[in-house]
């Protein structure tokens, strides 16, 4: 299993001493090379679920475990990449690329030859001399997977990559970083608050209440063509999923 | 275009203040020693050059602003940077930095005379406090607001504490460090010229006081042009090593 959290529960006390519970008795798994998103109203927690994998912060009860391990820590078997790009302004993309693989004593010519093989892999040739600054921010996004890919993690965390792009830039990145992720294989798991996202990106879609969140239900998405969401998108069945989702949702209930 | 034009524009006003500097005080009938013409100045520049070493006591304010300017904003971004990476000392230490920063350092050079006597470390040290702070200050700022994600990304790479610092702090403070050390460029020219007008034989600032006992405003008046020069010298090495530094911030279109 290349992750299991296990009735994870995470509370946050702040400087005031009140806690907040922002998941509560979480458990699931994603098996090696699944694609797997996480959907739910804002402040559920969905965040705090991707930080809780990579490390960034330990569950208050329960446990995560990476490949059969427990999460200590920030560590290099998981890639995260956020909302924000999260270049290094004063790199070049190709630097940029390379950063994830400074602190592992790799030569100087592997790590070049290592990022320059991602680059190409994310669309990016004759692009590693520029700065951030001088791409789109759907570049921008294509080198942060770069990077993420470079580290060659055991399973990459996706929170809302997207959500900052306009509507054509996003199908059209969604395509591609399908694409390079069914390419390498890697296990994969997606927060977004796009339920169209979901449908098109997925193997499986847990849905969370609001805070405290907890999964109300999992919804497996047999559909083909996981590799290329555009091809996925104009297939009937994507509407019936989006409404199953939208009914676990309670939107319908909220608006009222 | 429009740059040929604001240099035109500003080419035109300087033409004009120094034509009234000229003329003017000789219309209203204004004695010299209150507002010496520009070509009152411009004698006594030559006068100065020959007979007060004018080029020694340049050099020497220079020198020391310089040297102030360098030690001062070395000690101000070396504590930022370490109490930046300390939240600790940086809690314990934060009302004594406001404190000494809102007190007016140049009120400490007749102090500094006194201990040190009339040699030119008291201009040096009074040089070396005014541009700590705003150099100090900036950078803690900085520190303060590294995006934290960042750092996480970082930590997420295995970096060390200090990877961390040079890959990553380090390189995003740089903005601040390098506004601090323009603000400090201007401050280190008052911070020697004080010093020099509190004690001392040497300087410009010497010179300005030298000058004003004898009544004489036009040595008094090239004494201030010329520790303007210095600083305006110094400014603009930082703006052009600023933009060697930065290179990597998109500019606003001009
Ligand atoms: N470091 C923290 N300290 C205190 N509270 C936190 C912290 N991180 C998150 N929270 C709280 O936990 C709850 C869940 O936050 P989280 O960021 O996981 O939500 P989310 O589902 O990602 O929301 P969104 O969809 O808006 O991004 C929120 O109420 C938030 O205020
Ligand atoms: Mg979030």
């Amino acid at each position: 299993m290349a992750l299991e959290f296990h009735s994870v529960t995470k509370r946050f006390t702040d400087n005031s001493g009140t806690s907040l519970t922002a998941v509560q008795d979480v458990s699931f798994d994603v098996q090696e090379g699944e694609f797997v998103s996480v959907v739910g109203p804002s402040g559920c927690g969905k965040s705090t679920i991707l930080s809780m994998t990579a490390g960034l912060y330990q569950p208050s009860e329960g446990k995560v475990l990476v490949s059969g391990e427990p999460v200590e820590g920030p560590n290099s078997h998981v890639g995260f990449m956020l909302q924000k790009d999260l270049l290094l302004p004063w790199r070049n993309i190709v630097t940029n690329i390379e950063f994830g693989l400074e602190a592992r004593g790799m030569g100087r010519a592997d790590r070049r030859e290592r990022a320059m093989a991602e680059l190409r892999h994310c669309q990016l040739d004759g692009f590693e001399n520029h700065y951030p600054h001088q791409l789109s921010g759907g570049m921008r996004q294509r080198a942060a997977l770069a990077r993420t890919l470079a580290i060659d993690p055991e399973i990459i965390l996706l929170d809302e990559p997207f959500s900052a792009l306009d509507a054509q830039t996003k199908l059209l990145l969604q395509n591609s970083f399908a694409g390079t992720i069914a390419e390498t294989g890697k296990t994969t798991l997606l927060i977004t608050h796009d339920l169209g996202e979901a449908v098109l990106m997925s193997d499986r879609i847990l849905v969370l209440s609001e805070r405290p969140g907890s999964i109300v239900a999992e919804i497996k998405v047999d559909l083909p063509h996981r590799d290329q969401p555009l091809k996925r998108r104009v297939m009937p069945e994507v509407g019936e999923y989006a409404a199953q989702l939208f009914k676990h949702l309670k939107l319908e209930e909220k608006a009222a | 275009m429009a740059r040929y034009k604001t240099t035109l524009a500003s080419a035109t006003l300087l033409v004009l203040v120094l034509a009234a500097w000229e003329y003017l005080p000789t219309a209203l009938e204004v004695p010299k020693f209150i507002i010496p013409t520009l070509s009152d100045c411009l004698v006594e520049l030559q006068r100065m050059w020959a007979y007060e070493q004018l080029l020694g006591h340049t050099l020497s304010t220079a020198l020391f602003t310089v040297l102030g300017f360098a030690i001062g904003s070395l000690m101000g971004a070396v504590i930022g940077y370490l109490l930046g990476m300390s939240a600790f000392w940086e809690k314990v230490l934060s009302p004594y930095i406001l404190a000494l920063q809102i007190a007016p350092k140049v009120a400490f050079a007749p102090l500094f005379i006194m201990w040190f006597g009339y040699n030119s470390m008291p201009k040096l040290l009074v040089t070396v406090l005014i541009v700590f702070f705003p150099v100090l200050v900036n950078v803690l700022q900085a520190m303060r607001t590294v995006d934290r994600d960042l750092i996480n990304l970082a930590r997420a790479y295995n970096l060390s504490r200090l990877g961390i610092f040079f890959k990553v702090e380090m390189p995003s403070t740089l903005p601040n460090l390098m506004a601090g050390l323009r603000i400090a460029s201007t401050l280190a020219v008052i911070g020697v010229t004080v010093g020099e007008l509190v004690g001392g034989n040497t300087g410009l600032g010497f010179l300005i006081s030298y000058g004003g006992g004898q009544a004489n405003a036009a040595m008094v008046f090239d004494a201030i042009v010329l520790l303007t020069v210095i600083g305006f010298v110094l400014y603009s090495a930082l703006v052009r090593i600023e933009d060697r530094v930065l290179h990597y911030l998109p500019k606003a279109e001009q």
